[in-house]
C-alpha cells in the first residue's frame, strides 16, 4: 500500500514526469516518505551522501556556514524541486547544510540502493543522469548569474 | 516583424522643449534608490502616458537623463520617477526637496502591450530597479483585473534591504487575484523568503505558457536569461516583451544616440517584443 502511495507520488512530481513505468517500479524501491519541522537540518556538510530528496511541499534553504558569522542562504528550494546530487559523484559527500525552513514534506530516495540499481541497468542509470544533468545545468546558469551581481550599481 | 504598441502621447507639443514640473513628494525607497512625484506647474497641463514609457528629466543647471514612469497611468498629473543615484544626474536628483523644480520632455517610446491582450495570463518577470517601469502597467492590470487570467509578478532584487516598494508588494501578495513571488540573490539573516536569481521561479511559476503573455524589465543580461527561460517552459516568442535601455538623449530618433541595430530605443522602444529584436540581444557589438 505505501509502495503504491510512493509510486504515485513520484510518478506526479516534475523530476520523474514521463519515467518509464518500469523505472518507476524500481525507484520506488528506493524511497521513503520524509518530514521535517522548521528549523530541522536535513543534511549537514561533510556528512555522507547517501540519499537526495524530491520535495512535495514546504521550503528547504542550502547554507554554509564560517565561524564567528550567521549562516549565509545560497538557495531555497520548494515543492516540485530535488534536493542534493551529491549522491551521484564520488565522494559523496555533502557540500552545503540544507534546513528546512518551512514544515516539509518530501520523498527521499536511497542513494546508494539507487547506485547499484544504476550500475545494474545503465538505461536507467542514463535516465536518472539525464534529469540530474538538466538540474546541475539550471543551478549552474543559476550561479553564473547571482556571480555577475547583475543589480549592483554600476 | 511584430511591432510593439507604439502610441505616443506627446503631451508637449515641442518635444525638445522642457515643460516644468515641481516635486510633491521624494520617499526613499533603498539605500540608493528614492521615488519622486512631481506635477506640472503651469495648470492647464494634461499629462498622459501609457506604461513603459519614459521621460527626459532635467535638472536645471546639472543634465538631463532617460527615466522610466513609475506611477500610475490613470493618475494624470501626478508622475512619479523612481530613480537610482548612480551618476552626478541622478546624485543631484536625490537631493531635490518638495517644492524644488524640474524640466520634464516626454512621455517618449513604446509601451507595455496591456490591452492587447485579454484571457490571457500575464507574467510580469522584473530584476532590481526593472519593476519601476512595470508599476504602471501592474496598476492598469489590477484596476482592468477581469480582462485576465492569471497575473503573477515574478520580482528579483539583489538583498531584501534592495526590494522596491515594500508595502505595495505586500498589498499586492494580500489579493488572491495576483500571485507574487519574490526573491533576493543573497539571503541576510531574518530572510524568510526565497533566496536564488530570479530565473529560478519561471519553472514554478503557476501560469499557461500557451497562453501567457510576459513583460521582461531588468539588466539585461537578466532579461536575455528570463527570455530563454520563458521560451524554455513554452512562452510564445511574440509574447514575451522586454524593456530595453540604451543612452537615450533627444527622445525622438533624431540624435542617434541610443541606435539599437536599426532601431532607435527611444523612438522605437524601449519596448519591443523578443521576436522583434532576438537577433540583436545577443550580438555584444550592439
Amino acid at each position: 500500500m505505501e509502495f503504491e502511495t510512493l509510486e504515485k507520488l513520484l510518478r506526479e512530481h516534475p523530476f520523474f514526469r514521463d519515467l518509464k513505468e518500469e523505472y518507476l517500479s524500481l525507484i520506488v524501491g528506493c524511497a521513503r516518505n520524509v518530514f521535517y519541522k522548521p528549523g530541522e537540518f536535513i543534511f549537514r556538510e561533510g556528512e555522507q551522501a547517501n540519499e537526495f530528496y524530491i520535495i512535495r511541499d514546504g521550503k528547504i534553504s542550502l547554507e554554509v556556514s564560517a565561524p564567528g558569522k550567521k549562516p549565509i542562504v545560497i538557495q531555497t528550494l520548494e515543492s516540485g524541486e530535488v534536493l542534493g546530487w551529491s549522491w551521484i559523484t564520488p565522494p559523496y559527500y555533502w557540500h552545503f547544510d540544507a534546513r528546512a525552513i518551512e514544515p516539509t514534506k518530501a520523498i527521499a530516495l536511497d542513494g546508494r540502493c539507487l547506485r547499484n540499481k544504476c550500475e545494474e541497468d545503465h538505461s536507467l542509470g542514463y535516465e536518472l543522469l539525464k534529469r540530474f544533468i538538466t538540474i546541475v545545468e539550471q543551478r549552474l546558469q543559476a550561479t553564473r548569474i547571482q556571480l555577475l551581481d547583475l543589480y549592483g550599481a554600476g | 516583424m511584430e511591432l510593439v504598441e507604439k502610441e505616443l502621447l506627446t503631451t508637449i507639443q515641442n518635444p525638445m522643449l522642457p515643460l516644468t514640473f515641481q516635486v510633491r513628494s521624494r520617499r526613499q525607497e533603498t539605500k540608493d534608490t528614492f521615488t519622486l512625484e512631481i506635477e506640472p506647474v503651469e495648470s492647464g497641463v494634461e499629462f498622459k502616458f501609457l506604461p513603459g514609457q519614459f521621460n527626459m528629466v532635467y535638472v536645471f543647471g546639472v543634465g538631463e537623463v532617460p527615466i522610466s514612469i513609475s506611477s500610475d497611468p490613470n493618475r494624470w498629473n501626478r508622475i512619479a520617477h523612481t530613480i537610482r543615484m548612480v551618476g552626478v544626474v541622478t546624485k543631484a536628483m536625490g537631493k531635490l526637496k518638495k517644492g524644488d523644480l524640474l524640466g520634464i520632455r516626454g512621455p517618449f517610446g513604446s509601451s507595455w502591450p496591456i490591452d492587447r491582450c485579454s484571457e490571457c495570463d500575464i507574467v510580469i518577470v522584473a530584476g532590481g530597479i526593472g519593476l519601476a517601469p512595470l508599476r504602471p502597467a501592474i496598476y492598469h492590470i489590477l484596476s482592468n483585473r477581469e480582462k485576465y487570467n492569471r497575473v503573477v509578478l515574478l520580482y528579483g532584487a539583489r538583498t531584501p534591504d534592495d526590494i522596491l516598494y515594500k508595502n505595495e508588494i505586500e498589498k499586492w501578495r494580500s489579493r488572491f487575484d495576483f500571485e507574487v513571488y519574490v526573491t533576493v540573490d543573497r539571503g541576510t539573516t531574518g530572510w524568510k523568503g526565497n533566496v536564488g536569481v530570479v530565473t529560478t521561479l519561471i519553472p514554478r511559476a503557476p501560469f499557461n505558457p500557451e497562453n501567457t503573455v510576459a513583460f521582461v524589465c531588468g539588466p539585461e543580461i537578466m532579461m536575455r536569461f528570463t527570455s530563454l527561460e520563458l521560451l524554455k517552459r513554452g512562452v510564445k516568442e511574440h509574447n514575451i516583451f522586454l524593456s530595453m535601455e540604451r543612452n537615450m538623449k533627444c527622445g525622438i530618433g533624431l540624435c542617434g544616440h541610443c541606435q539599437f541595430g536599426p532601431a532607435f530605443i527611444c523612438k522605437d522602444g524601449p519596448v519591443f517584443s523578443y521576436s522583434q529584436i532576438k537577433d540583436l540581444i545577443f550580438k555584444r557589438e550592439i
